[in-house]
């Protein structure tokens, strides 16, 4: 997405005329609802870029804005302000739900702060199979290479219908540590992001690219949990 | 202010209803029969046509000539809405659905009525125009702007159908609201309450279940889930199987040939169906067309084993819905049930299941009766829209998409670009680009579900991105737009951004009406809609004031008359002698006044009249009983009825 403030040009309130700055949904001087220019979520909720949010106060926002965004509002207005209403809301929303989930929000900001990052987020294509061995982090290789050949074996048997209790046990005991891998992951997200939202520039360069090495392993992790819960669910 | 009043419509499988904003509270408008249900079946009248256009019959006559004419009548045609040929034709097992032989692949099924051919917006539109009628005859005044509610988990093509559907009947569709989060506003106006509750929609047809969030009267949807075909016609379907199987083996008469046999069977499951909610037991008694009769005795626990099924198939939406919001049954404060289906006590048991309710000490809410919930609640939306009173000023709705919004990629898997229980309006921008020099058209296969690909997802339409510039392969950087709006209808917009040229677009509904093919079909030709309208009201306006006149004619025989003093009666005399007058002239508003001018005029004589009655249905009763009958004989005279003389 096009950052807004490359753009210097000055926007004008389409009906009373005085001039815009920023992103901006509402005319400041006369409050009609304006058509989105091209602007970051952060700018939506007017938030300073950062990856720890007041998730009560976003909701509180959210609520606010959609009360004069929404088209329900603009049921009888003008076909253009209809239109608006109809963007400015998509708008908010898609904000709103990238903003509120925690690894959304930060692929979304890593992103915004220049970073590569491998996929798009997290729920949006079913990601690539947990056995893909050139994307194993090297501490993890050799349990996961255990854990593959015991999903195998494991659905052999179910297609077999046959029971294994051992194999059912091994594989429970595994979702478990790969789940404490994960939570592990999500707090050491957490202390990075206050290293970002409070650091220098030097300490968030190094922020990002641990942030970005992070979401890689957590999205890792949770396709193999993912794999593994299936498995003994089928 | 009439003028642009704002109705709510409750398009429904079985039934239909409609209901508007009477200040801060939602009603539901009767029909002329004073029914508030009008059942959503339709008849092609045996007449010739008249001026070009078929004549249709809808609701409770057009049911009688179900058993009469049944090649002429079709019910439940909500379930064809939106669908291709392929997914239409496991109905056709089940319903008595005849479908034109010679429909193209890809094209919109029709129905045959008769000799004539009718899509299933077409159908709908004829239930559509009667509500529109019965508001129409209500308010006096015609009526436009609808907001007509559809299931949650109603498809993109399913939404499109429903939308066209309100186009033909006249009726500007301002917004579609999901059926159950119309249910959740209609209770969540009474109660003003905060907390998650969970609206369990099982109707005639398609069973919803959705989650709500609600605080500082906003009524956030977290999740939905659901299946567009199932609801009690399934277990009528189930009853009515049993039953020609027993009656082929008992009497070697195989029914299934017989179409108004089956459709006279039906009608007995269904009363068996709605008798066991409150008996142990069922009777079926049904006399077959060779003189034998075919009697069965249903208990409740053998009816109750049979539909198990059925209801068992509302468990795994409900838990997805749950984990989709990312909840607990404990989390849920608040159960409400909709549709007539939950009347069945197995439902509530399952449902009490389900979200731990007893364990809690909570039930699930039955106040507002399940058949006009979701109606009253359209109306509240239609309040809403219409920003005409302060009750509903302060409340606001934000719904989501029910299902996923994915492209067809490489290799035909699916690409989720917009995630199911997304908040609508919700967008997703992609880029593409071309795969060969000098390349000028993309197409983009846009597809719903959740399937991992795209064969097993629902196909929504082909985009073709025409005029792109001539360059290089994997030069053109074209952006797509995908936009779904409040309505959870998809919308699509296209840009190359090199040149900044805008692509064309040309859209392909894989099933779906052309605009010109709905322009064709809307059913009353506006020229003449206003002129007809007014003679409508006056002819109607004319009926009510000799209904009245008759009945004031019969009550001076009743001992009531004498009751009342000589300038009441002068009174009612003078006002009977000015509506005979005005109801030769053409002024309807005229008619109107002196109507009710003389229902004013007569209201002691009716309460006289009534206190006679009341006094007579009591003696030598209890109390109690007496009451309870009352309560069935005696319901509050509607507004705009006259006055009722019995």
């Amino acid at each position: 997405m096009a950052n807004a403030l490359d753009s210097a040009i000055p926007v004008a309130c389409w009906s009373c005329h005085v001039a815009q700055n920023d992103l901006t949904l509402f005319c400041s001087h006369c409050s009609k609802i304006q058509p989105a220019s091209a602007g970051d979520f952060f700018q939506v909720f007017r938030l300073r870029r950062g990856f720890q949010i007041d998730l009560e106060e976003l909701e509180r926002e959210f609520h606010r804005l959609s009360r004069r965004l929404h088209p329900d509002r603009f049921a009888r207005a003008s076909e253009r302000e209809r239109e608006w209403s109809l963007a400015d809301s998509a708008l908010l929303n898609d904000a709103y739900r990238t903003l509120k989930d925690p690894l959304f929000r930060t692929e979304y900001l890593l992103k915004l702060e220049g970073a590569e990052i491998g996929e798009q987020h997290a729920g949006k294509n079913r990601p690539q199979n947990a056995t893909d061995v050139s994307r194993v982090p090297p501490d993890l290789l050799e349990e996961v290479f255990e854990l593959n050949m015991q999903l195998e074996e494991m659905r052999e048997a179910k297609a077999a219908g046959a029971a294994d209790p051992a194999l059912q046990a091994n594989l429970e005991g595994a979702k478990k540590k790969f789940d404490g891998l994960v939570d592990a992951v999500d707090e050491e997200l957490r202390r990075q992001w206050k290293t970002w939202d409070e650091g220098d520039a030097p300490a968030r360069e190094a922020a990002k690219t641990a942030m970005v090495k992070l979401i890689d392993r957590r999205r890792y992790l949770s396709n193999l949990v993912r794999d593994v819960t299936e498995t003994l669910g089928a | 202010m009439a003028d642009n009043r704002v109705v709510g419509i409750d398009l429904g499988t079985t039934n239909s209803l409609v209901a508007y904003m009477e200040g801060d509270k939602p009603v539901v408008i009767p029909g002329v029969d004073g029914s508030n249900l009008v059942p959503s079946v339709v008849a092609l009248d045996p007449i010739p046509l008249n001026g070009g256009r078929p004549t249709v019959t809808v609701g409770n006559s057009a049911r009688r000539a179900l058993i009469e004419t049944p090649e002429r009548v079709i019910y439940s045609v909500k379930r064809l809405m939106g669908r291709g040929l392929e997914e239409v034709k496991s109905e056709l097992k089940l319903f008595p659905f005849r479908l034109a032989a010679d429909i193209e692949p890809g094209e919109v099924p029709r129905v045959q009525l008769g000799d004539l051919r009718f899509t299933p917006p077409e159908i709908s539109a004829y239930v559509l125009r009667q509500l529109k009628r019965n508001a129409e005859r209500f308010f006096g005044a015609p009526v436009t702007q609808a907001v007509i509610t559809v299931p949650a988990y109603f498809n993109d093509a399913q939404r499109q159908a429903t939308k066209d559907a309100g186009r033909m009947a006249g009726l500007d569709v301002l917004r579609l609201v999901n059926e159950p989060t119309a249910a959740a506003l209609a209770y969540g106006l009474d109660r003003g309450k905060e907390g998650t509750i969970a609206v369990y929609d099982l109707g005639g047809g398609t069973f919803d279940i959705s989650i709500l969030k609600l605080r500082d009267g906003i009524f956030e949807v977290q999740s939905t889930n659901g299946d567009t075909h199932l609801g009690g016609d399934d277990i009528d379907n189930l009853l009515v199987a049993i039953a020609l199987d027993e009656i082929h083996a008992e009497h070697g008469v195989d029914l299934r040939a017989h179409p108004g046999a089956v459709q006279a069977l039906r009608k007995v499951a269904i009363d068996a169906k709605v008798l066991l909610s409150t008996e142990p037991a069922a009777r079926f008694d049904f006399e077959l067309p060779n003189g034998d009769s075919y009697q069965r005795e249903i208990p409740r626990a053998v009816f109750e084993h049979l539909i198990e099924p059925v209801l068992d198939r509302t468990v795994n939406p409900c838990k997805q819905a749950m984990a989709d919001a990312g909840i607990v049954p404990e989390d849920i404060d608040e159960v409400v049930l909709v549709g007539g289906s939950t009347r069945i006590p197995a439902v509530r048991r399952l449902v009490d299941d389900l979200f731990h309710l007893a364990a809690r000490g909570k039930r699930p809410h039955i106040e507002l009766n399940p058949d006009e919930v979701v109606a009253l609640g359209a109306a509240v939306q239609a309040g809403i829209l219409a920003g005409a009173s302060k009750t509903t000023e302060e409340l606001l709705l934000l719904d989501v998409t029910p299902l996923s919004l994915g492209i067809e990629a490489l290799g035909g898997v699916v690409a989720r670009i917009i995630q199911r229980n997304s908040t609508i309006p919700a967008s997703a921008t992609e880029h593409f680009t071309t795969g060969v020099d000098g390349q000028t058209n993309v197409a983009i296969h846009v597809v719903q579900g959740e399937r991992e690909l795209a064969d097993d997802c629902r196909s929504l339409a082909r985009f073709d991105l025409k005029g792109i510039p001539p360059m290089s392969a994997g030069l053109p950087r074209i952006e797509v737009k995908f936009l779904i709006d409040a309505d959870g209808i998809l919308r699509v917009s296209a840009r190359e951004q090199r040149s900044g040229k805008a692509a064309q677009i040309e859209v392909k509904p894989t099933y779906g009406l052309t605009d010109e093919q709905v322009e064709s079909m809307i059913l009353d030709s506006f020229d003449h809609a206003e002129e007809d309208f007014g003679k409508r009201l006056l002819i109607e306006a004319r009926n009510e004031a000799g209904s009245i006149l008759s009945k004031v004619e019969q009550a001076r025989a009743n001992p009531a008359w004498s009751q009342l003093r000589g300038e009441e009666q002068a009174a009612i005399e003078a006002a009977s002698h000015r509506l005979l007058h005005m109801k030769e002239g053409n002024d309807t508003a005229a008619i109107r006044d002196a109507t009710l001018a003389l229902d004013r005029a007569t209201q002691r004589l009716a309460e006289l009249m009534m206190d006679a009655a009341v006094t007579e249905a009591i003696r030598g009763k209890t109390m109690a009983s007496a009451a309870e009958e009352l309560e069935e004989d005696l319901t509050a005279p509607h507004p705009m009825a006259p006055a009722e003389f019995k």
